[in-house]
C-alpha cells in the first residue's frame, strides 16, 4: 500500500535499522545538548531551585573561567589525565596478552577465566581501604584502583573478541599448513584487532569512573580530590563544572577512539 | 584412470554428554586423477565430516583414507579447501588474500605476486586486485576463494558447498566458470553439494550418501558430453540423470521420514 510506504518511509528516523545520514545524526544530537541546557538555564533564571543545589550555568563558567586564569584546573586536569593514561596503559598491556592466551587455547581458559571471573565480581569499591592500606594516597593507590577495575574486565571482553573469530579462518590457516603460533599472528589477530579496539574504548570509559572514585576518597590533587572539597565548602558550582569537564573528556576521548578505529579499519566498510 | 583420493571403509563416531552419533560408517569412495566427483546427500548425512576428514581437519576412527597412495592425517597444501563460508581476509585486499596462501606454501614475495595475478584473471577477477572483501559480492568472494585454493597447485580440491549461499543467478554464472577453468586445466575435484542440478552439472561421476550413519548408496556416473553449456540443462539425458539422482536421494529422505514418524 503507498500510504504503508510513505510512513515507512518518514519514520526511518526511528525505524528498526533505519538509515540516517550524519548530518541529521549531529543534528539531533546537538539538539538534545542545546535543550538540556535551556532547561538548565531558565530553571536557574526563574530561581525554581536554590543556587546551592542548581547553580546557573554563568555561575559555574564563571566559577571554571576563575580555575583556569589561576591554573587550579589545568594542575587538576593533568594529574587526573597522568594517572588515567598510566593506570588504563598498563592495564591494557597486560590485559592484552593474556586475553588472547585465554581466548585462543582452553587449557589457558580453564586457568585463568574463573579466577578472572571470581575478582570481576568484587566490587572495585570494596579495594579502596586495601589498597590505601597497601600503598598509601598517593599515585600508585589510584593506579591500583584504575588497574583492578579494567584490567579483569578487559581480560574478558579481550578472551571473547578472540573467541568469536570464525572457526573457518583458523581451517583455513590449516590448510595452508601454517605453524599454530604463525595462525595465530597472521589471522587470530588481525581478524580479532577492531573488535578488541573497540573493548578497549569501552573499557576506558569505566576507567576514568574508577580514577573519580579513587581520587574522591582519599587523595590530594586530581579532579575527584577537587570536586569532594568543593562539597565542603558548598561550591556546587564547581562539582558541577567539574562533572561537565569529565563528560567532555569522556565524549571527546570516545568519538576520537570512534574515529581513529574506522580510519585504521577502513577494510570493513569500504563501501 | 589413476586412483587419486581412495576411501576404504572409513567411520567416524561423535560423542558427546547427549550421546553418540555415527557420523559416517563403512563409507567407501574413490576419486580418480583428475576426476571431478560430486557427492550430495540429505542435510546432516554426514558429507561435510567426510570433507573435514578428507582435508584433514577431523581425524577418522576406522578405515583408511589416501592421498597417492599416502595416508592423511593433517592438513597439507597438497588438498586445496573452499570453504561455504567464504573465509576470505577482511584486512587483506583480493591480491592479498591470494598472496597469503602463496606465502604460507614458501613463495618469494615476487613470485607470490605473478601467481596471484594471474589466479585472479583465471577467475575473471582482473581489475579487483586492490577491492577488499567488503567491496566484493558474495558470488565474487567465492572466485577468490577458488584462485586462492588453485594458485598454490594441490593435488586436488576439496570443495564444501561453495555455492550455498549464493543466488541462483550467481551460482548458474560460478558453475560455469568452475567447469570452464576444471575442462581448461583438469584437476581432481572432490565437490559437497545438496543440489543435484549442480552436482550433475559438474560431475564425472555423481555419488549419492545415505542418511545417517553415511555411507554411499549409489554412484550414477554422468555420461553428458564436454565441453558442457548451461543449454544442456533442459536436455532429455540431463533430465534423465537428475532424476535418477533425485530419486536416490529421495528414497533416502523418505526413509528419514518414515523412520521419524514411527518414532513419534
Amino acid at each position: 500500500m503507498p500510504q504503508q510506504n510513505k510512513r515507512i518511509g518518514t519514520n526511518r528516523r526511528f525505524a528498526l535499522g533505519g538509515k540516517i545520514s550524519t548530518a541529521e545524526y549531529l543534528g539531533i544530537s546537538a539538539s538534545v545538548f542545546a535543550v538540556l541546557a535551556i532547561i538548565w538555564f531558565l530553571t536557574t533564571y526563574f530561581g525554581l531551585v536554590r543556587p546551592l543545589f542548581l547553580p546557573s550555568p554563568a555561575k559555574v563558567i564563571s566559577r571554571l573561567a576563575e580555575l583556569w586564569a589561576s591554573g587550579q584546573l589545568f594542575a587538576d586536569l593533568g594529574i587526573s589525565i597522568y594517572r588515567i593514561t598510566f593506570g588504563f596503559l598498563v592495564s591494557t598491556v597486560i590485559a592484552l596478552p593474556i586475553g588472547i592466551l585465554i581466548g585462543s587455547y582452553r587449557g589457558w581458559e580453564a586457568a585463568i577465566e574463573p579466577f578472572v571471573d571470581f575478582i570481576r565480581y568484587m566490587p572495585v569499591v570494596a579495594f579502596v581501604p586495601l589498597t590505601i592500606l597497601w600503598s598509601g594516597t598517593g599515585d600508585a593507590q589510584k593506579l591500583l584502583i584504575i588497574f583492578i577495575g579494567t584490567f579483569f574486565q578487559q581480560v574478558l571482553l579481550v578472551m571473547d573478541n578472540v573467541k568469536s573469530v570464525p572457526k573457518d579462518f583458523l581451517n583455513l590457516g590449516r590448510t595452508l599448513q601454517m605453524p599454530e603460533l604463525r595462525i595465530l599472528q597472521r589471522i587470530v589477530l588481525p581478524s580479532a584487532l577492531p573488535a578488541i579496539w573497540d573493548s578497549m574504548r569501552i573499557s576506558l570509559g569505566w576507567a576514568w569512573t574508577w580514577l573519580v572514585v579513587a581520587e574522591l576518597v582519599a587523595a590530594t590533587s586530581g579532579l575527584g580530590y577537587r570536586i569532594t572539597t568543593a562539597q565542603r565548602f558548598f561550591q556546587t558550582d564547581l562539582i558541577f563544572g567539574y562533572l561537565l569537564i569529565l563528560g567532555m573528556l569522556g565524549l571527546t576521548t570516545d568519538q576520537a577512539m570512534k574515529y581513529a578505529g574506522r580510519k585504521l579499519f577502513r577494510y570493513l566498510n569500504v563501501r | 584412470m589413476s586412483d587419486k583420493l581412495v576411501i576404504s571403509g572409513l567411520s567416524k563416531t561423535f560423542s558427546s554428554e547427549r550421546g553418540t552419533t555415527v557420523a559416517l560408517n563403512d563409507f567407501n569412495l574413490t576419486v580418480g586423477h583428475n576426476e571431478f566427483v560430486a557427492l550430495v546427500g540429505t542435510s546432516g548425512c554426514g558429507k561435510s565430516t567426510l570433507l573435514s576428514i578428507a582435508a584433514g581437519l577431523e581425524s577418522h576412527d576406522e578405515g583408511r583414507i589416501t592421498i597417492d597412495g599416502e595416508d592423511i592425517i593433517s592438513p597439507g597444501l597438497d588438498r586445496g579447501v573452499v570453504f561455504q563460508s567464504y573465509t576470505l581476509l577482511p584486512w587483506l585486499n583480493t591480491l592479498q588474500n591470494v598472496e597469503f596462501a602463496l606465502l604460507a606454501a614458501g613463495k618469494s614475495k615476487a613470485e607470490a605476486r605473478d601467481i596471484a595475478q594471474s589466479h585472479l584473471e583465471l577467475v575473471g577477477l582482473q581489475g579487483f586486485e586492490n577491492a577488499f572483501p567488503s567491496e566484493l559480492s558474495g558470488g565474487m568472494k567465492q572466485r577468490v576463494a577458488i584462485a586462492r585454493a588453485l594458485s598454490y597447485r594441490p593435488k586436488m580440491l576439496l570443495m564444501d558447498e561453495p555455492f550455498g549461499a549464493l543466488d541462483a543467478l550467481t551460482r548458474h554464472h560460478m558453475q560455469e566458470l568452475l567447469t570452464g577453468i576444471w575442462e581448461k586445466h583438469r584437476l581432481t575435484v572432490l565437490f559437497i553439494t545438496h543440489d543435484v542440478e549442480e552436482a550433475v552439472y559438474l560431475s564425472d561421476r555423481v555419488a549419492v550418501m545415505t542418511n545417517r550413519p553415511g555411507r554411499i548408496k549409489t554412484i550414477v556416473p554422468i555420461t553428458l558430453s564436454r565441453p558442457r553449456h548451461y543449454d544442456m540443462v533442459s536436455t532429455p539425458e540431463f533430465q534423465h540423470l537428475q532424476r535418477k539422482v533425485l530419486d536416490a536421494i529421495r528414497s533416502e529422505s523418505l526413509a528419514a521420514a518414515s523412520l521419524q514418524s514411527a518414532l513419534a
